[in-house]
């Protein structure tokens, strides 16, 4: 009886021991987590209440579902959502083959200089966003770096503002991202890189495979995961883009290439503030974000 | 076997072509040349830049009088460094201990309560702006600090790079130090700590570089000329009818070189980190 009460005994104060561990571990992650619930989650579900609010300042009022059937009337709005598309469907997939492409030259232990190489790749991912917009804001102005040298070449006649029209300010953009943003994916792809085995390279060499049928058969397979990882940080990231269109663009020419982060911050800092409609707008990318991140991860499963 | 490799390798070194390294040549190029242009303009007199030059110029003290004739740049510095700073400290202090804590201590609960929190990886700031911007004003934190770094000091990228890092932290290694009777809080400070130097120095990297190049928040809560950031002073001066890019540039210059510092001096790390995150 006492022997069975003894072990009672053991089991309890292990269990509290066990308690106590557990309620430090609480301790431990509580001010990241309210941090969190406070200044993500909260402000997330306090931005849908107010988009069903309408109303200039703080006189708001309810509106129901007045500010989400303005939107589909809105130009502005639809022009901003398919730049944004715009920007994503060309950007990404150019800069994420580029990145691949680079990585695995950068990977091959035959390369010379190899640091060097890494290093002058990484250089533009270290440069500051507002600082690169207007670096290449300056390059491509009507005065710029790039119609002096076409000029000076001969290649045209007269300076093109590359700025001013709605087509090529845009492409502008996609190239100032792509310069900005493929050393960073080097990082990860090399990352990956590093982690397959050489010894699968060897036996797929002896079958006699070529280049070709090597990356795609095990190199894209085995980097799937990384592939999967940039495309929902390149997509999340093209969805929010904000600081180019301020400082490369300023959205023009006349809202041709604005995106919709900076609508919607023009709605709610720049003209009469609207927050209630703005909030509306926001959520717009919430839900991009989230479907694009879902289809992403059915699309990559399917292919297995 | 190993002379097998060995002949592999020593065939490998020829098929790495002329072609290879002229892709990689103009990479390169490419990826210096608008930060190399903009130093050079930096040193350039305005209307030798407009010209199309390439060579340093003489003009470098000129354009830095003028700077700091028409901004208040080292007011601006010394704000962007102190945001940037004291939210690095935050972060790491917050994150370092959660992400310990949801791996050592882990549980049912906590896994689960985890996997939530990383939802918030993918609310886009713009949803979460305007209330923020409500919170921070109505608590009367527009201009400060704390209203700059409250928003981002704990993310669940940060507390993933160190959830993930503490995955390899030996157990043996606890339980030596709880039956030398070291508290739960004193293993974190006096062993976790210095054995993860570079997932800090990573992290150091990532939050310093986002701190300093975040330009959305403050443009919205800073609203005194006292209290601006670098990039939003670059952007201030880009906006005026006749830019001077001369001094345009060398603001650049400003903003950049902390982050060109900090990048070469982590790199290393800021690779590892990248990689232990994602392991």
């Amino acid at each position: 009886m006492s022997h069975k009460k003894q072990k009672q005994m053991q089991i309890k104060s292990k269990l509290t021991v066990e308690n106590k561990l557990s309620i430090t571990g609480w301790f431990f992650i509580l001010p990241a987590t309210l941090l969190i619930f406070a200044m993500s989650f909260y402000p997330m579900f306090k931005a849908l209440y107010m988009s069903f609010r309408t109303g200039i300042g703080v006189n708001m009022e309810w509106a129901g579902l007045y500010n989400f059937t303005r939107m589909l009337k809105d130009k502005i709005f639809m022009q901003s959502v398919r730049n944004n598309f715009f920007y994503l469907i060309i950007q990404v997939p150019i800069m994420l083959v580029l990145a691949i492409t680079l990585a695995s030259i950068l990977n091959n232990p035959k390369l010379k200089y190899k640091g060097l190489f890494r290093i002058l790749l990484f250089l533009p991912c270290a440069t500051p966003l507002v600082a690169y917009s207007v670096i290449f804001r300056s390059l491509f102005a009507i005065d710029g770096y790039f119609n002096t040298i076409l000029l000076n070449f001969g290649i045209l006649s007269k300076a093109y503002n590359f700025l001013g029209h709605p087509t090529s300010a845009k492409i502008v953009i996609i190239i100032a991202l792509i310069w900005r943003w493929t050393g960073y994916n080097i990082v990860f792809y090399l990352a990956g890189l590093q982690n397959i085995d050489p010894s699968i390279y060897e036996a797929v060499k002896l079958e006699g495979a070529s280049k070709f049928q090597t990356f795609f058969s095990i190199t894209a397979p085995l980097l799937k995961p990384m592939i999967l990882l940039t495309s929902i940080m390149s997509i999340n990231g093209t969805l929010q883009l904000f600081d180019e269109s301020v400082n490369l663009t300023a959205g023009g020419p006349a809202n041709a290439s604005i995106t919709m982060s900076h609508y919607i911050y023009n709605l709610s800092f720049k003209y009469v503030p609207n927050f209630g409609y703005a909030a509306a707008l926001s959520y717009v990318i919430l839900l991009l974000v989230a479907f694009l991140a879902l289809i992403q991860m059915k699309v990559v499963d399917v292919r297995d | 076997m190993s002379v097998i490799n060995i002949n592999k390798k020593t065939k490998s070194t020829q098929s790495l072509g002329v072609g290879t390294y002229t892709f990689l040549i103009v990479a390169v190029i490419l990826s210096v040349f608008p930060l190399f242009w903009m130093v050079i303009a930096a040193t350039n007199k305005s209307v030798d830049v407009i010209s199309g030059t390439l060579i340093p110029g003489s003009n470098l003290a000129t354009n830095y009088k003028n700077l700091i004739g028409s901004t208040n740049l080292w007011q601006a510095m010394w704000n962007s460094f102190k945001y940037a700073g004291i939210m690095t400290v935050l972060s790491l202090l917050v994150c370092s201990i959660a992400g310990y804590g949801f791996e050592i201590y882990h549980d049912k609960h906590k896994d689960r309560l985890f996997s939530f929190l990383l939802l918030a990886m993918m609310i886009p700031f713009a949803a979460v702006m305007i209330p923020l911007y409500q919170m921070v004003s109505e608590y009367g934190l527009l201009n400060s600090t704390a209203g700059f770094v409250l928003p981002t000091i704990s993310t669940p990228f940060l507390i993933m790079l160190f959830r993930q890092n503490s995955r390899s932290f030996p157990h043996e290694i606890i339980d030596a130090a709880r039956i030398d009777g070291l508290s739960e809080i004193g293993i974190f400070i006096r062993i976790y700590i210095p054995t993860q130097k570079a997932v800090f120095a990573a992290a150091v990297t990532v939050v310093f570089m986002n701190g300093w190049n975040n330009y959305l928040w403050p443009k919205i809560i800073m609203q005194s000329n006292d209290s601006i950031s670098m990039p939003m002073l670059i952007a201030g001066l880009q906006s005026g009818y006749v830019t001077d890019y001369g001094v345009l540039m060398l603001s650049v210059l400003f903003c950049i070189l902390p982050m060109l510092i900090i990048f070469f001096a982590m790199q290393r790390y800021f690779t590892q980190g990248i990689t232990g995150s994602i392991k």
